[in-house]
């Protein structure tokens, strides 16, 4: 008896050991390297950025730390906002993955959140960041839903503000080169204008072309694609090499002129030049990857815009100071500016690429006119 | 009440009704006039509503003028906005720094009323891609007057489905005061739109009914006509009946990027261009100082033929050899019962061909006038466009052979005497309810 009684605990100790060893196998899974994220998919959405648990703590220098499960990526070419540092984060609940899509934004599980967060210097002496806003867009069943946070001054917590108030931004960079300007920050129903295509909100960075990159996780140097699906976040992914990777803009050793503009153009531009986007009914489509005149519009009046500098085509071969795209790039006049939302300050650089560009452009000159 | 209001929507609005009648009164004692004093949240307050809106929803907006420095927008079905009237519920977006419209609507079912839009940088009213949509009641407006800096469109309904813009009013527009683009079932009626370049625009739509509107002291009164270049194609059937189209004199102002409205003639009635199935009928339209009525195609760039049209940089997107997507001559349209008069008496001089053709003629031009172009590979028999004209009064006329070189004229209107099948009346659900409601029939014959 005493035996036996002694043998039962054992018994069960080994029970419990099995039992703690799978608990420890499958919580790796559930609650390990997705540990801790909580998921809302339906209204009400957390007020606060921190109940979703993506983060640890608050934002130093405009770094957040990342919950586990939590992936930074970066673009190729992304879009330009204000030359704000941008911070890109993927979560995608345990055992879903994203279906590869050639060509387009990959298929996403329900409960996938990306997360974007916008920082600029605080300080011109430190040069230390304050992050201004995290926008998230969560796949719920039924759509995505965009939900902007707004960050505090002292970076300890972010509010979600579907119309967020405008942000004063006032920096001098290491160059010398001044900032200062009013940071408008899109509503929820401007988030469609740019997200929305055939009525149907998608996110717009998340596709083959613009991930096909190295990152720099903790680990080491990685492609990005082959490491989402070494965590299991990509399913039906060729090799990188086989796969479509956008130049990018700013890197000469990594595509012609024409594919960094192109890819600028639709990093910048496509999310609504193209059909079923918001600028769909204009006919311009700047998403194609390929230069093609009539759909870049070479020679075209712009059917529904006011005054552009007393231009008369959307795009003149060789002649950028001729050329509307140009003049819409270079400004911030509202109704002139382009992208209509998310671009408060002209982007030298990018201007510039896109000014060789149309320089470099054959073709028609579009009559004698010539746009002046 | 209906039973569709969203009580609370109502509710917020009227708890924020008091505040603002408190900063009025504030604003009031300091200033004599109309308040226009904006609580610094309005902006944010309104946006934010029509964002929370549910379906069914009715956004009220007091008297006052308010306002705005961004683009409000809707996305949300089933909601009407509703002023205390167009010049007593003001969105002012004089100053706008962001965003291209004043008002963004994207959303089915939407009906906007007793509100008026000002300043707003480029289109004052926007509306995409809806179905059910009314407009009733609503000016927009620049208020500085005719200014190639002024947006283009005062209302833009694009891309829509049953439409119906009725007694509202337009001025200012660099382009068009009431536009109709790409939109299918349309009623335009009883509206006043002035001091615009255009009047009325209705482009690449199908089955338009425009009546009894005015158009006056624009540079042109209203245009009906396809464009290339734009999605959706084969805009047709629009009846214009019992408008007053009349002394649209004003200067043209748009600026070159808006092209084709940039080069029309100042004094332009009402044209017709690049459509079928156009009926225009019961009119008066006198004393528009280039032409009363002007039946032309669409130059794409190149020439006539098919062939020559789809290599035209203009047209090669949509325009393919064998593709008939974007057609650029006139089928079908019929002018009749019009009382037309007094135009002519000097041409914009700004456009040669007009100017020379004046001159040629002694002076001035006729009531109508028609470019006689027809498709090439049409028969070459007499009219084959069917163009057809009769019981106009005294209206003199002109195909002045855009084609053979201004060399075979034809004056004498005898050769356009035909008559074309009456077009039907276009019905949309907003207009057939109010018909049932009232029983007065078929209201636009």
């Amino acid at each position: 008896m005493a035996r036996g009684r002694r043998f039962v605990p054992g018994l069960q100790s080994i029970l419990l050991l099995f039992v703690a060893c799978l608990a420890t196998f499958f919580c790796a899974c559930d609650f390990g390297f997705h540990r801790g994220v909580r998921l809302t998919l339906e209204q009400p959405f957390p007020k606060k950025l921190s109940a979703w648990h993506l983060f640890a703590g608050s934002a130093k220098n405009g770094q957040l730390t990342p919950n586990t499960g939590v992936l930074p990526y970066d673009l190729n070419t992304p879009l330009f906002s204000d030359y704000a540092d941008k911070y890109r984060f993927v979560w995608m609940p345990a055992g879903t993955s994203a279906e590869y899509r050639e060509d387009a934004t990959f298929e996403f599980p329900v409960g996938t959140i990306l997360a974007k967060s916008f920082a600029f210097p605080l300080d011109d002496r430190t040069r230390e960041q304050r992050l201004i806003e995290t926008r998230l867009l969560v796949r719920t069943k039924s759509a995505w839903v965009p939900l902007p946070y707004m960050w505090n001054a002292s970076q300890t917590e972010s509010t979600l503000q579907m119309v967020p108030d405008p942000v004063h931004i006032h920096y001098t960079e290491a160059d010398g080169r001044p900032h200062d300007f009013t940071y408008q920050i899109p509503n929820t129903n401007e988030c469609h204008e740019c997200h929305d295509n055939n009525k149907v909100l998608q996110p717009i960075g998340p596709k083959a072309r613009n991930l096909n990159k190295d990152f720099l996780y903790q680990d080491g140097l990685a492609n990005q694609l082959a490491h989402w699906v070494k965590v299991g976040y990509l399913r039906g992914a060729p090799k990188p090499g086989t796969a479509p990777q956008a130049a990018k803009w700013d890197r000469p050793e990594s595509g012609s002129l024409s594919a960094r503009a192109l890819a600028y153009l639709d990093n910048n531009c496509a999310h609504c030049h193209q059909p079923g986007g918001t600028a769909g009914y204009t006919g311009v489509d700047l998403g194609l990857g390929h230069f093609d005149a009539a759909k870049f519009g070479v020679c075209k009046h712009p059917n529904s815009a006011g005054n552009m500098g007393d231009r008369r085509y959307d795009l003149v071969p060789g002649r950028p100071d001729d050329s509307i795209l140009v003049y819409r790039l270079e400004s911030i006049a509202p109704k002139v500016v382009m992208p209509q939302i998310g671009r408060d300050v002209a982007h030298t650089e990018g201007v510039a690429l896109i000014r060789e560009w149309v320089t470099s452009l054959q073709g028609s000159s579009c009559g004698s006119v010539g746009g002046r | 009440m209906p039973r569709n209001i969203d009580r609370t929507a109502s509710l917020r609005f009227s708890r924020y009704r008091s505040q603002l009648a408190w900063f009025c009164s504030l604003s009031l004692a300091g200033v004599a006039g109309s308040c226009s004093h904006t609580p610094v949240d309005m902006q944010k307050h309104l946006q934010e509503q029509l964002i929370t809106a549910k379906p069914g929803a009715i956004i009220e907006i007091p008297e006052g003028k308010f306002h705005f420095d961004r683009t409000l927008s809707l996305t949300v079905d089933k909601v009407t906005i509703r002023g205390k009237g167009m010049d007593k519920t003001v969105l002012s977006f004089a100053g706008q720094k962001e965003g291209a419209q004043g008002l963004l609507v994207k959303a089915n079912d939407f009906t906007i009323e007793d509100v008026g839009i000002e300043d707003s940088a480029g289109d004052a009213l926007t509306v995409q891609g809806g179905t059910n949509i009314i407009i009733r009641r609503v000016r927009a407006e620049w208020t500085r007057g005719a200014n190639a800096g002024n947006g283009p469109y005062a209302i833009y309904p694009v891309e829509c489905k049953n439409l119906l813009v009725e007694d509202s009013v337009a001025r200012g527009a660099a382009d068009a005061g009431i536009y109709v683009g790409q939109s299918e079932n349309v009623v335009i009626r009883r509206n006043r739109s002035e001091y615009n370049v255009d009047g009325y625009e209705i482009e690449n739509s199908e089955n338009v009914d425009a009546y009894e509107n005015v158009a006056t002291h624009n540079t042109g009164g209203m245009g009906v006509f396809n464009l290339p270049n734009l999605p959706r194609q084969g805009g047709k059937h629009v009846r214009v009946f019992r408008n007053q189209i009349v002394d649209n004199n004003t200067a043209n102002f748009a600026p070159v990027s808006l092209g084709p409205i940039h080069d029309l003639p100042t004094g332009t009635g009402i044209y017709v261009m690049a459509i079928k199935d156009v009926e225009v009928f019961g009119n008066k339209i006198q004393n528009n100082n280039t032409v009363n009525v002007f039946l032309i195609h669409y130059d794409t760039g190149v020439g006539d033929s098919l062939q020559e049209t789809a290599s035209s940089p203009i047209t090669q997107q949509i325009f393919k050899p064998g593709d008939t997507h974007y057609y650029p001559f006139l089928q079908q349209v019929y002018v009749h019962d019009n009382d037309i008069s007094g135009g002519g008496k000097s041409a914009d001089s700004r456009i040669a061909v007009m100017k020379q053709m004046a001159e040629a003629l002694g002076g001035s031009l006729p009531d109508i006038l028609y470019d006689g172009r027809v498709d090439p590979a049409w028969a070459k028999k007499a009219n084959s466009g069917q163009i057809c004209l009769g019981n106009n009064g005294a209206a003199s006329f002109l195909n002045f052979d855009a084609a053979g070189g201004m060399k075979h004229p034809v004056h004498d209107v005898k050769n356009y005497a035909c008559t074309l099948p009456a077009l039907p009346a276009v019905s949309i659900p907003s207009v057939a309810a109010e018909v049932s409601r009232t029983g007065s029939g078929d209201l636009a014959r």
